[in-house]
């Protein structure tokens, strides 16, 4: 697999000016896990857009995009996805443990107290509080990653993200069936934009 | 607990074969996992899946890890790591090579309209998603409250996620949520 830096001619000025090396991968990735509690993709963002400078927005966008509408856990794959981009297959194999390593030993841990213990009144109750709040946060990274496409005022990309939106919030339409629609005509949609922009 | 050899191999299969079925992350899986775990294979009652859901929320991490409890209660520690990794493994080597077609190509014309393409059905889809999780756990004023003020207060100043977290999670212990 060939895999290097990325094509310079896609680093925008206030990107970092060295990708991170393998440690840097696995500490970065267990921090945005570690933290995140109720959901890693606010931290995630985060760290890669905002703290490090390893991704545009945009370029963000696009990685967590595909991740989002591949199978599997969305931020699992981020991780892979973002690791190999830099370092090629080590590069992911040191993203995925940085990520799962330290949360499955504390998942793992809490699961043992509970078939120990298995009472969950307390525990219920803070986590329904964090709960509200991790809405929140996403909530507002929703928000963030909005930012891009509602600053380019493209009618197409917006349209469709409040298409999505009514479907599968407002109307609770099938998953797969919406995807089945709305990726085809995003794709045709974006087509006929570029040829007019053009 | 001294599961056989064929317990692991179930393992590694369902969930193996979950992952490369389950588009739109792990909460969207949830439904089938419990069909799986409770209803056909009796793994674990109903009142346990539920448990098992709220620590994978309560814990840091993503929430894909609720398949590392199923499989702990399972199977113990190694049917913990057997279904983390059946879980998260084939999907990953799949979005590996996917993106790394599409990241190879970017400069070509229609790999890199797919690819921007994709990013406004990912967004609406994440804004229904947080939607439907408001109307799920906003069932108090209170609730809703909290949830508009933490969203307000990220996106208008730097604030480290961590506080409102834990500020909520408090308020939520004495019952004030």
């Amino acid at each position: 697999m060939d895999q290097s830096a990325p094509p310079s001619d896609t680093v925008a000025r206030d990107l970092a000016a060295t990708p991170p090396g393998l440690l840097e991968l696995f500490f970065a990735f267990s921090k945005m896990s570690l933290a995140g509690f109720g959901g890693v993709l606010v931290w995630a963002r985060r760290a890669i857009v905002e703290q490090h400078r390893w991704m545009t927005p945009d370029e963000f966008n696009e990685a967590f995009a595909l991740c989002h509408l591949l199978p599997g856990a969305n931020i699992v794959n981020l991780a892979i996805v973002f690791g190999g981009r830099f370092r090629g297959i080590p590069g992911s194999v040191v993203a995925f443990f940085g990520l799962l390593l330290p949360p499955t030993l504390i998942v793992t841990t809490l699961g043992m107290l509970y078939s120990y213990y298995g009472d969950l009144l307390g525990l219920q109750r803070t986590l329904n509080g964090i709960a509200c709040a991790a809405v929140g946060l996403f909530l507002a990274v929703t928000l963030r990653m909005m930012g891009p496409l509602v600053k380019r005022r493209n009618p197409v990309e917006i349209g469709l993200m409040a298409a999505v939106f009514a479907a599968v919030g407002l109307w609770r339409m099938p998953l797969v069936a919406v995807l089945l629609v709305a990726l085809p005509l995003s794709v045709v949609a974006t087509y006929f934009w570029r040829k007019r922009a053009a | 607990m001294n599961p056989g050899l064929g317990t692991y191999l179930t393992l590694l299969w369902t969930f193996g074969l979950m992952s490369l079925v389950a588009v739109g992350g792990a909460n969207a899986t949830i439904p089938e996992m419990h069909r799986i775990a409770v209803e056909v294979n009796h793994w674990l009652t109903d009142a346990q899946f539920a448990d098992m859901f709220a620590i994978a929320q309560f814990s840091p991490g993503p929430n894909v890890l609720i398949v590392t409890l199923i499989g702990y209660q399972v199977a113990g520690v190694a049917g913990a790591a057997a279904t983390t990794f059946a879980m998260c493994g084939p999907a990953g080597v799949l979005a590996y090579f996917v993106a790394n077609f599409f990241h190879r190509s970017s400069h070509s014309f229609w790999p890199s309209l797919i690819q921007a393409s994709f990013v406004p059905v990912s967004i609406g889809l994440m804004a229904a998603g947080g939607y439907v999780l408001a109307v799920t756990v906003d069932i108090s004023p209170a609730a809703t409250a909290v949830t508009f003020a933490v969203a307000l207060a990220t996106v208008a100043t730097r604030v480290n996620p961590l506080w409102p977290l834990a500020v909520a999670g408090l308020a939520g212990y004495c019952g004030f949520i």
